[in-house]
């Protein structure tokens, strides 16, 4: 145990006994403990520097707690973070939303990228498949999140470049670059708003889903 | 037949399986390879290894392991394992099975202690700690968890590291909740146990030390929890560190009643 932790612990033990209250701390003492433990037991290693736990947002900081407690945040607080997240998305530069849905397939399946065995050149994957169907033809596919088989066909989209199609096609772009503007404890990584997948291979994502010849709707 | 070419000859039909995955559903494949894994598994040897190296005087001491209080006396073994982790008075800490044995290794054969914990998994005594550990949980095997829970450190651990389980960080702002925080999850194939609660006898936390047939290797509970960490893409967490001791007391407290398997087999 790092000596800090040590003291802090023997501290916080100490100040109970002269409190003389009861054998487990307050929320308030836990929440401090548990950070200072963190600082104590995590270190950089590679790319994964310690300040990716130490130095989170507000959105993980609020969720995380809320998770802790068993109850969703609150509406006015799910509100604001949702609102902040959905003012930090990044809109295609060029205005162009769709990409090639063939690389958009490769870069669901990918699961690459950003631990400590990898480094900073490696081009990082988005994940999907880990945990949503996509194509039919994968039958590897997770279920934390909903499946995505005939996303643009469900949403009646037959043309994603008509005027009719742009809410959704702006929803599946804010979606990716960031899924907690629509759901602010979303399990959803923000993969364009936390570098996770730059701008070319989240327009190759929403073509993947969104594009009429992608095997997503067939 | 013996035990190595009864393994050997099961890891050799586990591969040829692969083969006919296709004609079957990729799930009832995978059970089969699971099935057939169960007939021998290679961590026999690590425990074997482990036992040998409890009773062999080593060190600079010159001393077994024999006298090492794992948390129900001196010496004794059966059980320990699944009552940690949990607060030992003479480190005046919460120490987990792996840590303690670290503690084991320097009080009584004269290693040091912060020299193992910085080495590499799969090395040196890091490699004895793992094959250690594998032996001390099979002579638990069948029996239910069942962490003490008095001692405030053990309350306080256990708090703690729910706090630790439900932390959102890195770029993918993953939890650990993220993976274990429903029922009935799965990553691609991959069953996800729900670990805010006892997940079923052998699954989650009473199924490690565990066999990875995938990469060969045999992995404690800290490896375990270390990969975790890596693909949550956080940074690292140290051996024994009081995060991964905290989360291990939240997890095993969950387990409570759960039937240990340790040593297990996995993909």
């Amino acid at each position: 145990m790092k000596k800090q932790t040590q003291i802090v612990l023997a501290g916080l033990a100490s100040a109970l006994v002269v409190a003389g209250c009861a054998t487990v701390p307050s929320v308030a003492e836990l929440n401090a403990l548990t950070d200072q433990i963190v600082k104590a037991s995590f270190r950089d290693q590679g790319i994964a520097k310690v300040d990716r736990v130490l130095a989170t947002d507000e959105t993980n900081r609020v969720c995380s707690e809320a998770d802790v407690t068993g109850k969703p945040l609150d509406e006015k607080t799910a509100k604001r973070i949702e609102e902040a997240n959905l003012k930090a998305i990044k809109w295609p530069s060029d205005g162009k939303f769709l990409g090639d849905w063939k690389q958009g397939e490769a870069i669901a399946q990918s699961g690459r990228g950003l631990t400590w065995t990898d480094d900073a050149k490696t081009v990082n994957g988005g994940n999907c498949y880990n945990c949503h169907q996509i194509s039919k033809e994968e039958i590897s596919f997770g279920t934390i999140g909903p499946s995505l088989y005939n996303y643009g066909k469900i949403r009646g989209v037959t043309d994603p470049n008509s005027a009719a199609a742009k809410p959704i096609v702006e929803y599946t772009w804010g979606k990716i670059w960031n899924a907690k503007a629509y759901n602010a404890c979303s399990n959803m990584p923000r993969a364009g708003h936390m570098g996770i997948l730059n701008e070319a291979q989240v327009r190759h994502i929403v073509a993947l889903l969104l594009d009429p010849n992608s095997p997503v709707n067939k | 037949m013996n035990k190595h070419s009864r393994m050997a000859l099961t890891i050799g039909l586990a591969l040829a399986a692969g083969s006919v995955w296709a004609q079957k559903s990729a799930s009832e494949g995978i059970d089969e390879y699971r099935a057939m894994l169960q007939d021998g598994n290679p961590a026999e040897l690590f425990e074997a290894k482990g036992e040998d190296l409890w009773k062999q005087k080593r060190g600079p001491k010159n001393a077994s392991l024999e006298k090492c209080d794992l948390g129900k006396g001196p010496g004794v073994v059966k059980g320990a394992f699944v009552e940690l982790p949990r607060f030992f008075a003479d480190t005046n800490r919460m120490q987990d099975l792996e840590s303690r044995l670290v503690t084991c290794m320097e009080t009584l054969q004269g290693f040091n202690g912060a020299e193992i914990a910085k080495t590499p998994f799969g090395r040196g005594e890091m490699a004895n700690v793992t094959a250690l550990a594998t032996w001390i949980a099979a002579e638990s095997k069948g029996m239910r968890f069942n962490l003490p829970y008095a001692h405030s450190q053990e309350k306080t651990f256990y708090e703690v590291g729910k706090r630790l389980f439900f932390q959102r960080g890195g770029p993918h702002d993953f939890s650990c909740a993220s993976c274990h925080g429903e029922e009935g999850k799965r990553i691609r194939l991959q069953d996800l146990p729900l670990l805010t609660k006892n997940p079923g006898d052998g699954i989650g936390f009473a199924a490690w030390p565990a066999y990875r047939v995938s990469n060969g290797q045999m992995w404690g509970m800290q490896l375990r929890l270390n990969d975790c960490y890596r693909q949550q893409r956080f940074p690292y967490p140290g051996f024994g560190s009081d995060a991964t001791i905290a989360l291990a007391t939240y997890l095993g407290v969950n387990a409570k009643g759960a039937k240990s398997v340790a040593p297990s087999i996995k993909r």
